[in-house]
């Protein structure tokens, strides 16, 4: 459970260098929104829903295992 | 849950939830038209993926259950394709929000949207053949028969067809690979581990099914 939390950690530590910065596009990004960090709400919001999706799958799968057990 | 047996359930979720960490921070190409919702590539897309392997699946179990006559692939068979299919309609809803505000209509007839709606009706009639039979072994047998022709028209109708002519679709016309597509390595980085991601997630539901359909069975059984 340990090497699956630290592989966990790692996983989320990726950044990329980047040697040639681009200079500032015309084109419209969503810069504002990144630079006042406020993205890390929905990337909350997103985890959130999306983890809580996994332990329900998980415990599914963990009921239906008890069931086989009791069923063989 | 054993992680000898089962830590490919756990590997999925994190992908998934790389992609949908760094799906949002990471750098992405300045596009115009495309601006941040190239981002859609790492969710939309493995939608598809996810769904063509479960197609495998149902493709490869029928022909096992051809030769074998073992209850338990067709009930593989049937839960991917039922998997597979709910993964195509998401795919189709995403494809149409994403193409609302990029091609400027939701559906604009192009060929890669029409194919796609015909593949999945593709696999819709699968389900309404196996409905429509009663007896057990000959709707396995029936339905496994139909899945092997089903799933090189749903290749042609997803990748070859719209390759033949024009369609506003990345990645159509002439043979492009993965290099028409809008990405550049960074993106790579992530679309890769989220389409692998959604594949385990799709297969692991799969599984999921399958228990619950032969367990159920067991029970009405006894």
């Amino acid at each position: 459970m340990k090497k699956i939390f630290i592989l966990c950690l790692l996983t989320f530590v990726v950044q990329w260098a980047f040697a040639q910065a681009p200079t500032a596009a015309p084109v419209e990004m969503a810069d504002l929104l990144r630079s006042s960090g406020k993205i890390y709400v929905v990337i909350g919001t997103i985890s959130v829903v999306f983890i809580g999706l996994a332990i329900y799958l998980f415990s599914i799968d963990k009921r239906l295992s008890k069931l086989e057990k009791e069923h063989k | 849950m054993k992680i000898k047996s089962d830590w490919w359930k756990i590997l999925g979720v994190v992908l998934v939830l790389f992609s949908l960490f760094q799906g949002l921070m990471g750098r992405v190409p300045v596009l115009p038209i495309l601006h941040e919702t190239i981002r859609n590539i790492y969710y939309h897309v493995p939608m598809w993926f996810a769904m063509v392997i479960l197609f495998v699946f149902n493709a490869v179990y029928s022909i096992k259950y051809l030769s074998s006559g073992n209850e338990h692939h067709d009930n593989i068979a049937v839960e991917a394709a039922n998997v597979g299919l709910f993964l195509g309609v998401l795919g189709l809803l995403t494809g149409m929000l994403w193409a609302k505000y990029t091609w400027g209509e939701a559906w604009s007839n192009d060929p890669k949207q029409n194919s796609a709606a015909i593949g999945m009706l593709v696999y819709l009639a699968y389900f309404v053949l196996r409905g429509s039979l009663d007896e057990a072994q000959k709707r396995a047998k029936i339905s496994a028969v139909y899945s092997v022709f089903a799933f090189p028209v749903m290749i042609v109708l997803l990748f070859i067809l719209p390759r033949l002519t024009d369609s506003l679709h990345p990645g159509n016309g002439g043979n492009p690979g993965f290099n028409k597509y809008d990405m550049d390595n960074q993106m790579r980085m992530v679309f890769y581990p989220a389409v692998i991601g959604w594949i385990l997630i799709g297969v692991w539901v799969m599984q999921i099914r399958v228990r619950l359909l032969e367990i159920t069975n067991q029970i009405l059984e006894n």
